[in-house]
């Protein structure tokens, strides 16, 4: 049941509110401690099964010799094998490998001349730690091949070929800092009309759940679509980080993002008894998403435990979404897993909260 | 609808917390238009009442039927129709006063230039309207008080909960917020209002006096005074704590308070006077002693008495 007048009166009073508020931040003394523990149990810069496609061209003895010892190393999972520099090129777009082991048809010769390097592997650029993973193979040794300068393994960098950090981080930056504070803003948002006694006034009214509960949330999409702009232009400006796909498909995948993180935060307000409990909580489900999204370690070499946790998180299927439209200019249509997920997150998240969100004191 | 049609009525109402039981087995009725008190110690259960007849506690046991609608059933319908002042503040102290009763409004669904009206119409009558601009949070006890009754009225609800409205402002404006509530009883509406003051109680149509979850006598005032079954009386002397002292536990000694030089004693039925001088004089106190009108202090006192297996513990 949802009368848009009541909504509306709610958005209208939480924009007030906000503007009269003095919200300072705390800092909390738990955070270090567990900043510790997940540090300890995700960081793993030994990459192993980087997600990659094999595209053997030359087809010969030695090469699919070369390219199963490369296989045994581990650090590729070659999970594809390919026929066309296209097939290569879509996968990487569309986030599904991270590599591509490319052998061209003179592959011989080229082994045997030693003038040229004899195969290529291109390295999506988007991920840091990827190519980093990818330069310690640019030494794997070919058996077979003519000693010369030219290095017999030629790493491509696609999509950030400088290999400049802000491209990188910026991106991602956008989803750590509407997590922090789309899912901050909202988990204080009921706790404090508990906590201050507004709700045992505002539940005598005829307001129902869900008026009330969009209506706390409606506000923070626009705060957060302001916020990615702000980045996006500092980004830009600053570190000149390129937008490769569409804005239209950035900011649909921001709106979803922001929903995503609303919904989480909202779900917690339910949860928490004051608002210095909801704070807590927000920062318990914030640290995860910061070391288990791949914003910071790269998602490949997490333990299998540790990847199962980060696909529930939004903040996962958002790195995906936006570093795949800004540095490889990859469409919605490609990316949408990512985007369903969110979807899916945020529907559950809500419908959980308003569920919880009772017209009653006990 | 005629004045004696019953608007709140509770059958066997319980709630507990736990092991803890907040209301015992309450029967309740309140007519149209009744100013009904509801009177107890602090934990006596007037809030969890309250919050029960308006749905927003649901009972462990027992039946309710508030302006026809069953609770917790029909609550949300009910909540278009009731009025409710909580104990503490519970207007947005970071809203001004305008914004307060304009967000209300839109909650209750009222038209927009209705509203317009309504808001300027409740803000002199309550003598806000140099406030509107105000933030809420920055009013006095008194002021704050009056937004409440305006936010809780601006609908026009039959029925208006006050739960201990009066418990944070001087006695002036409570004695100008008690007028406004007569003023809306006679316009009509059936108003509940819960308090620990005697004076209050005293302006009450009619009064439930509550102990321990219980509801222990109801009745006007005046019936009330005139069930009384003790004898009120008046001690007189130059020692009023020792005269206290004496008598304290005494046989058929409902209640003892000094006031001022005096003392007020409560006695059972058939102790007179005499009687009270007497067991003072054995003591070595002289004193005057005198029946006195008897006083809601001593309805509550003889309400709320603990029987005599209670006072082995106490």
């Amino acid at each position: 049941m949802m009368n848009l007048r009541r909504l509306g009166s709610i958005v209208l009073k939480e924009l007030r509110q906000l503007r009269r508020d003095r919200l300072t931040f705390a800092m909390i003394v738990g955070i270090p401690t567990m900043q510790l523990i997940l540090f300890g149990y995700a960081i793993n810069l030994d990459v192993r099964g980087l997600e990659a496609a094999v595209l053997d061209q030359a087809n010969t003895a030695r090469s699919r010799e070369l390219v199963a010892e490369i296989g045994a190393t581990q650090v590729l999972d070659l999970r594809y094998r390919l026929s066309t520099p296209q097939e290569v090129d879509n996968l990487l777009r569309a986030g599904k490998i991270s590599a591509a082991l490319m052998l061209p048809n003179d592959f011989e010769t080229r082994l045997e001349r030693g003038d040229r390097p004899a195969l290529q592997i291109v390295v999506d650029g988007s991920d840091q730690v990827v190519q980093a993973s990818a330069r310690q193979l640019a030494s794997f040794p070919l058996p077979g091949r003519a000693a010369n300068d030219v290095p017999g393994i030629e790493v491509l960098n696609l999509y950030n070929p400088q290999r400049l950090a802000p491209v990188n981080t910026v991106p991602g930056l956008i989803g750590v800092i509407l997590t922090m504070t789309m899912v901050l803003f909202t988990a204080m948002a009921l706790v404090r009309e508990r906590e201050r006694g507004n709700l045992e006034m505002l539940i005598a009214t005829p307001v129902s759940p869900w008026e009330l509960t969009l209506g706390k949330v409606l506000p923070f999409v626009g705060i957060g679509l302001v916020q990615v702009t702000v980045v996006l232009l500092l980004g830009k400006l600053l570190f000149a980080v390129p937008l490769r796909g569409s804005l239209a498909a950035l900011y649909s995948a921001a709106l979803v993002f922001i929903c995503a993180s609303l919904a989480l935060g909202v779900f917690i307000s339910t949860l928490a008894r004051s608002q210095f409990q909801a704070m807590q909580m927000a920062f318990f489900t914030f640290l995860p998403q910061i070391l288990l999204s791949g914003f910071m370690f790269p998602f490949a070499g997490m333990p299998k435990v540790a990847q199962w946790l980060a696909e529930i998180l939004p903040l996962t299927h958002f790195l995906r979404l936006v570093r795949g439209i800004m540095l490889r200019g990859a469409g919605l249509a490609e990316l949408w897993p990512a985007l369903a997920s969110l979807a899916l997150f945020t529907v559950v998240m809500l419908g959980i909260a308003v569920t919880r969100v009772s017209k009653r004191l006990d | 609808m005629n004045s004696a049609e019953t608007v709140i009525r509770a059958r066997g109402l319980t709630k507990r917390f736990g092991d803890f039981t907040a209301v015992d087995s309450l029967d309740l009725d309140v007519r149209r238009a009744e100013v009904f008190g509801f009177l107890g110690p602090n934990g006596s259960g007037k809030s969890t009442t309250i919050r029960m007849l308006c749905g927003l506690l649901s009972p462990s046991a027992g039946e309710i039927e508030v302006l026809g609608c069953r609770i917790p059933q029909d609550a949300e319908a009910l909540k278009r129709r009731i009025g409710y002042m909580t104990q503490k503040f519970s207007l947005y102290d970071d809203l001004s006063v305008g914004e307060n009763l304009d967000f209300l409004a839109a909650v209750h669904g009222l038209p927009r230039r209705e509203a317009r009206q309504r808001i300027d119409e409740l803000l002199a009558l309550y003598r806000l309207d140099d406030r509107r601009r105000q933030l809420a949070g920055t009013l006095s006890g008194g002021q704050k008080q009056r937004l409440a009754l305006a936010g809780a009225v601006l609908h026009k609800p039959d029925l208006l909960f006050l739960d201990e409205p009066t418990s944070a402002v001087d006695p002036q404006s409570r004695r100008d917020f008690w007028d406004s509530l007569f003023e809306l009883a006679d316009a009509g509406t059936t108003l509940l209002v819960s308090t620990h003051y005697m004076d209050e109680a005293e302006r009450c149509t009619r009064l439930g006096i509550l102990d321990e979850g219980r509801l222990a006598a109801d009745g006007s005032p005046e019936e009330l005074l005139a069930q009384l079954p003790g004898t009120s009386l008046l001690v007189e002397c130059e020692q009023p704590r020792q005269a206290q002292r004496a008598l304290q536990g005494g046989e058929g000694i409902l209640a003892l308070a000094q006031i001022g030089a005096s003392l007020r004693v409560l006695v059972e039925e058939g102790q007179s006077a005499e009687d009270i001088r007497t067991r003072l004089h054995e003591a070595g106190i002289d004193a005057e002693v005198g029946e006195t009108a008897p006083n809601l202090e001593d309805v509550f006192v003889t309400a709320t008495r603990r029987q005599p297996a209670d006072r082995e513990e106490t």
